[in-house]
């Protein structure tokens, strides 16, 4: 690192063409490519999220922010808030704390491809397809009650979906195969003589994991934390199937779609969309901060 | 000095094998070690000294036979509980954890106490003479550092026995001849039992006071470097040893110790190594510095040369015999390419080893 530092101030220093000295910095040609890429976040996030932002203030009556004290003062909107978070986050900590052990299975496993494959098959299904399966087999009149019901473990079907277990079983279904993914490839990218060597200087099995696997998975865990949060936050289609879209798994983006769609109030929505926006940054950047507190280097510890 | 390594009679490998699936890395390989030797594991890779080296750690489970310390049979025993120190070919240092806290890792392990923790790592970072360099990350040394690193991980937690993966592999030339000595000093001022593993014959002959060298998971011969560099007892040891020339030839006759091989044209006498019969196929093996530029007559080839290499005192070439035997020879003087050559060694340096042992 010391040594680009000092390739790129002797280039500055001897006073060369403005070419060099961009070049020095990593501009060059190749850099232009990512013009197309600035231009897609400009159109599709940039304009829509600033045009959301203006409309939001711009309410059918009263003053500019009686969008925002709507939300916060009316129980049946600001409730929703925690509805969602209480719905994506145990979610996101148990595939989180799932995957990770599976995670380590899987490492060490010669047929990988084959356990990973099948893990990663529910991504491809999509929500509605995961929904009305779910409510086929845990419904009142499904597989799982039937097969209880038959060996007489319980006397009445078990209430599994249109509630909040149902919209939770099928947030894990749907994020866990992501979540897994990016934590077996930050497991799998820590030099397994680490451990070895821990092993060797005795480590037990649990210590290994505490001491040096942990401390160095911490950051990857938090961004993977980040990534399946949003997801599960922003959930919608499984929340009306599978929950009690009226009741306890009236969530945010639920709010938002009444607003537009059968008030055709869009300055509340877009106002909803803020809201929303906020509080995932908002755990995204505490999850963040935490960060800064591990080690953030290279996992692979010494050059090889 | 008060890092004192645990106290111990003898390692003892009896009939270790290790197979995996259907290749057998290791073939009954059995190996006594002495407290205080320093044991170099040497051979091609995929030899098994890797393989070898890791069953004693305890980081691979041995397929049969059983490795004892003493009277403790260890070979069922986890790496932690064994207590070995392990120096890793690429280091394995935790890139998160300070030099002071990658030394002082083992000794948390163990519950030690905090201040006994920092005055022994304070005193293993002075033996590999790393003081100064105790706050900072692995990512922040040099190879060479790191290397010192690894070294006073592995003895501050005063293992009977410190195994060392081919530890200088990933050092540049210079440094790595520091590093060996480094290791003797080192070695030498713990009295520490050391066994080392290696694929470089000048590490193993300089440091070791005893030679194993491995093939295809067997043990080919057992000895000190003087035994192995001038007494090779298998053609492969000999490969091992510098023999750069390895022909083969018939034997046609034998008189007390040594034998005499037809070789294309020239006829080439030899000490034998292994008894050989007459008429049967055989090996010369002679070292490049032996076979120089000489006269026509016994013990010469007729070659001409391919190559020729200037190595400051002395010249380096290839040569072919009209029979297309590829032959490596000395010389003190430049010789021509293309030239016709006699090249000699005398029947003293030539050692003879019979086809299959």
């Amino acid at each position: 690192m010391t040594m680009t530092a000092l390739v790129e101030n002797q280039a500055v220093e001897s006073g060369s063409n403005l070419r060099q000295r961009l070049a020095a910095r990593g501009f060059d040609a190749v850099t232009l490519l990512l013009i197309p890429a600035f231009v897609l976040l400009a159109l599709l996030f940039l304009y829509p999220f600033g045009y959301g932002l203006v409309l939001s203030f711009e309410p059918k009556a009263g003053a500019a922010w009686s969008n925002y004290a709507r939300f916060f003062t009316d129980p049946y909107l600001y409730s929703t808030i925690w509805k969602t978070l209480l719905l994506s986050v145990p979610v996101t900590l148990v595939n989180l704390l799932v995957s990770l052990p599976v995670a380590f299975r899987v490492r060490l496993m010669y047929r990988q491809r084959l356990l990973t494959t099948i893990l990663v098959v529910p991504i491809t299904l999509g929500t509605v397809l995961i929904a009305e399966g779910l409510l086929n087999y845990l419904g009142p009149q499904g597989w799982f009650n039937r097969v209880l019901l038959s060996i007489g473990l319980i006397d009445h079907p078990l209430r599994l979906v249109h509630n909040y277990w149902g919209v939770f079983a099928s947030l894990v279904i749907n994020g866990f195969p992501f979540t897994f993914l990016l934590v077996l490839s930050y497991v799998t990218g820590i030099d397994p003589a680490l451990e070895q060597a821990a092993a060797t200087l005795g480590a037990s099995a649990r210590q290994r994991f505490t001491h040096v696997y942990l401390p160095i998975l911490m950051p990857g865990l938090a961004i993977t934390f980040c990534l399946s949060f949003v997801q599960a936050f922003s959930v919608f289609p499984s929340a009306v199937l599978l929950g009690e879209p009226a009741g306890e798994t009236r969530v945010i983006s639920i709010a938002a779609y009444q607003a537009a769609f059968e008030e055709y109030d869009y300055s509340m929505a877009s106002a909803i969309a803020m809201i929303m926006g906020f509080v995932q940054l908002a755990i995204v950047m505490g999850m963040m901060a935490t960060r800064g507190l591990f080690y953030r280097g290279p996992v692979a510890g010494t050059k090889g | 000095m008060t890092i004192a390594l645990q106290k111990f009679d003898e390692l003892r490998l009896d009939q270790v094998r290790r197979e995996f699936g259907s290749l057998n890395a290791l073939r009954d390989v059995t190996l006594t070690v002495k407290r205080g030797e320093f044991i170099a594991l040497l051979g091609p890779s995929g030899c098994g000294k890797s393989t070898t080296l890791n069953c004693i750690a305890g980081l691979l489970p041995v397929t049969g036979g059983a490795i004892w310390l003493d009277k403790r049979r260890i070979d069922t025993l986890r790496p932690e509980e064994r207590g070995f120190g392990m120096v890793f070919q690429s280091y394995a240092l935790f890139p998160h954890l300070t030099v002071k806290q990658n030394v002082g890792f083992g000794l948390k392990m163990r519950g030690v106490a905090k201040a006994e923790i920092s005055r022994k790592v304070d005193e293993a970072l002075a033996l590999v003479r790393l003081t100064g360099q105790a706050q900072k990350l692995p990512g922040q040394l040099s190879g060479g550092q790191q290397q010192r690193v690894a070294i006073a991980r592995a003895i501050v937690i005063e293992p009977p026995l410190v195994l060392m993966d081919e530890p200088l592999s990933n050092l540049d030339a210079k440094l790595r001849l520091e590093m060996r000595a480094e290791i003797r000093r080192i070695h030498n001022t713990l009295g520490a039992t050391t066994i080392y593993v290696t694929h470089d014959q000048d590490e193993a002959l300089s440091l070791a006071d005893r030679i194993v060298v491995l093939k295809d998971g067997v043990i080919r011969q057992v000895g000190t470097p003087n035994d192995l560099y001038e007494k090779p007892a298998h053609i492969d040891v000999a490969d091992f040893m510098g023999f750069r020339n390895r022909i083969r030839g018939k034997v046609i006759r034998q008189s007390g110790s040594r034998a005499t091989l037809a070789i294309g044209d020239s006829e080439v006498t030899g000490i034998m190594r292994a008894s050989v019969q007459d008429g049967s196929e055989a090996y010369a093996a002679i070292r490049a510095d032996d076979l120089t530029t000489g006269e026509a007559g016994a013990n010469a080839f007729a070659a001409q040369v391919e190559t020729i290499e200037y190595r400051g005192r002395e010249f380096v070439g290839t040569a072919r015999t009209s029979d297309g035997i590829d032959l490596v020879f000395r010389s003190d003087h430049a010789v021509a390419l293309g030239s016709g050559v006699h090249l000699r060694a005398t029947p003293d340096r030539v050692l003879v080893f019979s086809e299959q042992m």
